[in-house]
């Protein structure tokens, strides 16, 4: 039996309705299963939607998900994906001390080589964003946790996969 | 509105338009849809639509249940019995909550239902206004789809939406909340019914290769064996479902919503699968070398312990739903597609067979049932009456051709068993979700969709108990249903495993039970009570010569158990016969 618990990506293309999200949710909650991250956005087709969601399952739970999501009524496709087969950013930010962007120089060493972004700077505190792997962000935190750390936020997964999604052609093929 | 923009059918017809208010327009979609009757409670947040239907009693008649749950049960039982759509209607608040049960009930059975609900004002939604609940995240884990309307405009378009979705490929409930601004507002109705969701694909295509391996897999089978389910049925694939079995000569076993199909009588009708099914369609899954699974969900109460579950057979699901496809048994051949047109696909791939010796394995052990079990359940020696033998009369005095809707328990499962159906739809009960209180509104709808029909209701005391208050309904409709309650002053199924499993520790299942018959003729219900097994055959007499409604109460044995049983979590295999 599958027992092996990977991390998976799944892209939910639906229409862009109320209660949609309620629905897709409820299918990760009933089967105890927790969500990583969860973003929803505009497609690249007009008036579509897409879920991108991340879980930790087996393969055997991951097929039996994809179906049950494909099951809405207004889930046009669902697909899911491994970490190679996708190319994917998250996205943080950071409130900072100011005073520390001037007394640390390590500070200074530290957004330089992390290619972060300052956003904004202020007598009070500066905002520092970065956008990238998992991994790289949670280097980022560990490096300027020692520092002191007023906020930290991070964005759900977004991702596009290496592999074509069809969803256009499947689209013209539902009006006919 | 976004719906516009999801529909296939965009060509616009050259409709005609009128300008009325949202609750005329509710009526216009149900009557566009061919409703001719509804089940329902009004109540303040409907009442706009309920006032329409006073204007149109002469064209769709509403049946006032004495609860909402009542009102969902009798339109699942008009449902199932018809083969059309069921619908519910309630206000607000309690009443659309409590629609909770038969809803969840319709999902899990697959029965297609549109239930309405008021609601308060758009402008107090989530204020905790006075009977505000959010019925449509309360209902979204148990709807097929749901829609909240705030707007009169998008009544047609959300009505055409609703009942194409409850009544295509996998049948299942639908909910529509709607404002009680959006009943009073007016706008100018036309009516389009829906042809085709763009997301929505309600049956798959079938894969001709998949019916070639499926062929190829039952030419080659020595000990092929059937369990169809309530996918026949629903897909009314009954003929195509009975030459394929007729040509390839397949033992073929049901599941409980399975029943019907085919005449109990058939010569390849071998039994119920599942935990209080036959002993050989459960024995011989674990033998056969071909197990075909035709619009069934291998449900647990079905499979058993799926570790050791038809693990030496190759496996072919016929199926309409892909993610029930591999769900709970990997399959070698999953056949997508309708019953209907995959079996009428299949049927000239086959050879025609008999498995004359296979067949035979399945005669020798329903012999030892027959000994162990049948003999006892319908011609008893012993003193107390069986429920078993109710049924054997039941069937007797209708010739097989009543209705069965049985409620939760042990006489559910007695029910099922027993009862002789000669025709297709014709037992009616709750077999996914269990509900107890099911069977008596489910009967009233069931008589009023098919009154040629004779509806027999067959209850335990304590599921009966648990939807009573129907009783009225009954007698202000003038139903004439036939209501059979056996009475063994206990919660039978519960009490069966806490003597099985609990060492005889019977909590809280026994029963202290009110006067019935007295209830009965408090409704203006003829009644009649049977304890001797002597006077069993002249009331059922009577009650099914009455013309109208019938209430009978037979004291059965108290601690009968029903047999054969497999314990939770273990095997087909092992099955008890005692």
């Amino acid at each position: 039996m599958d027992t092996e618990i990977k991390q998976y990506t799944v892209s939910v293309y639906t229409e862009n309705n109320i209660g949609l999200l309620n629905r897709i949710s409820a299918i990760f909650q009933r089967r105890h299963i927790n969500i990583e991250s969860l973003n929803t956005s505009p497609s690249e087709i007009e008036g579509v939607s897409r879920f991108t969601i991340v879980i930790n399952i087996t393969e055997s739970q991951m097929k039996k998900i994809q179906g049950q999501i494909e099951k809405q009524v207004e889930v046009i496709k669902a697909y899911y994906h491994t970490e190679d087969e996708t190319i994917y950013q998250e996205s943080c930010l950071f409130k900072i001390k100011s005073d520390l962007l001037f007394d640390e120089r390590q500070i200074q060493n530290i957004i330089k080589e992390s290619n972060a972004r300052i956003v904004t700077v202020n007598k009070e505190f500066f905002v520092l964003e970065k956008s990238g792997r998992t991994q790289e962000i949670e280097l980022l935190y560990r490096e300027l946790s020692v520092f002191g750390i007023m906020q930290f936020t991070r964005s759900g997964r977004i991702a596009v996969t290496k592999d074509e999604m069809k969803i256009s052609t499947m689209l013209e093929a539902f009006q006919h | 509105m976004k719906e516009t923009q999801t529909l296939k059918n965009k060509e616009k017809s050259k409709k005609v338009t009128e300008r009325i208010s949202g609750s005329e327009a509710v009526i216009k979609c149900l009557l566009a849809e061919g409703v001719d009757i509804l089940y329902g409670y009004p109540g303040g947040a409907i009442m706009p639509v309920y006032d329409e239907l006073y204007k149109y009693q002469d064209k769709i008649h509403h049946v006032l249940t004495r609860h909402e749950q009542g009102a969902t049960h009798s339109a699942q039982g008009y449902a199932r019995i018809s083969g059309k759509v069921g619908v519910a209607i309630a206000t607000s608040g309690p009443g659309a909550t409590n629609l909770i049960t038969g809803i969840a009930d319709a999902q899990i059975d697959s029965t297609p239902m549109v239930c309405i609900t008021g609601q308060v004002g758009s402008h107090l939604l989530g204020s905790d206004a006075f009977q505000e609940t959010d019925i449509v995240g309360i209902s979204t884990p148990v709807t097929k789809w749901n829609h909240q309307i705030t707007k009169a405009s998008e009544i047609p378009e959300v009505f055409a939406k609703a009942f194409y979705i409850a009544k295509s490929g996998r049948p299942g409930p639908v909910l529509i909340d709607i404002t009680k601004d959006a009943q009073f507002e007016e706008f100018d109705f036309s009516y389009e019914k829906c042809t085709g969701i763009r997301s929505y694909i309600p049956v798959p295509d079938t894969n001709e290769n998949d019916l070639n391996a499926a062929a190829e897999l039952i030419n080659n089978a020595k000990k092929p064996m059937i369990v169809w389910g309530q996918g026949v049925i629903l897909g009314e694939a009954e003929e195509e479902f009975k030459a394929v079995i007729e040509k390839a000569g397949i033992p073929s076993a049901w599941t409980i919503l399975g029943a019907s199909a085919i005449p109990t009588s058939h010569s390849l009708n071998v039994g119920m699968v599942g935990m209080h099914g036959n002993y050989a369609p459960n024995v011989l899954t674990n033998q056969c070398d071909v197990l075909i699974a035709i619009g069934m969900r291998f449900d647990d109460r079905v499979t058993g312990n799926l570790e050791s579950y038809a693990k030496q057979a190759k496996i072919i699901h016929f199926e309409i739903d892909p993610a029930e496809v591999d769900k709970n048994v990997k399959t070698d051949v999953a056949v997508l597609g309708n019953a209907k047109a995959s079996l009428r696909a299949l049927l000239p791939l086959l050879n025609t067979n008999s498995h004359k010796e296979w067949l035979q394995k399945f005669k020798d052990l329903y012999n030892i049932e027959y000994e162990k079990v049948i003999k006892d359940d319908l011609h008893p020696t012993k003193e107390g009456l069986t429920m078993g033998e109710v049924l054997k009369e039941i069937n007797m005095q209708t010739k097989g051709e009543a209705a069965i809707v049985s409620d939760v328990g042990q006489h559910q499962m007695i029910a099922c068993r027993y009862a002789d159906f000669k025709t297709t739809k014709s037992n009616i009960t709750s077999g996914g979700l269990g509900t107890m209180g099911f069977a008596l509104p489910a009967a009233i709808g069931a008589k009023m969709a098919a009154p040629e029909r004779e509806v027999v209701m067959i209850a335990g005391d304590g599921g009966y108990q648990m939807t009573i208050q129907e009783l009225g309904t009954i007698f202000q409709q003038k139903v004439p249903v036939k209501i059979v309650v056996l009475n063994n002053e206990f919660l039978g199924m519960v009490r069966q495993w806490q003597q099985l499993f609990f060492d005889k520790r019977y909590a809280s299942t026994e029963m202290t039970n009110p006067d019935f018959v007295a209830i009965a003729k408090g409704y203006h219900i003829d009644a009649k009570k049977v304890v001797e097994r002597k006077d069993l055959k002249a009331a059922v007499k009577e009650m099914i010569d009455c013309d109208g409604p019938y209430f009978l109460e037979v004291c059965v044995e108290k601690e009968g158990n029903v047999f054969p049983m497999i314990p939770t979590g273990a095997s087909v295999s092992d099955i008890r016969l005692e």
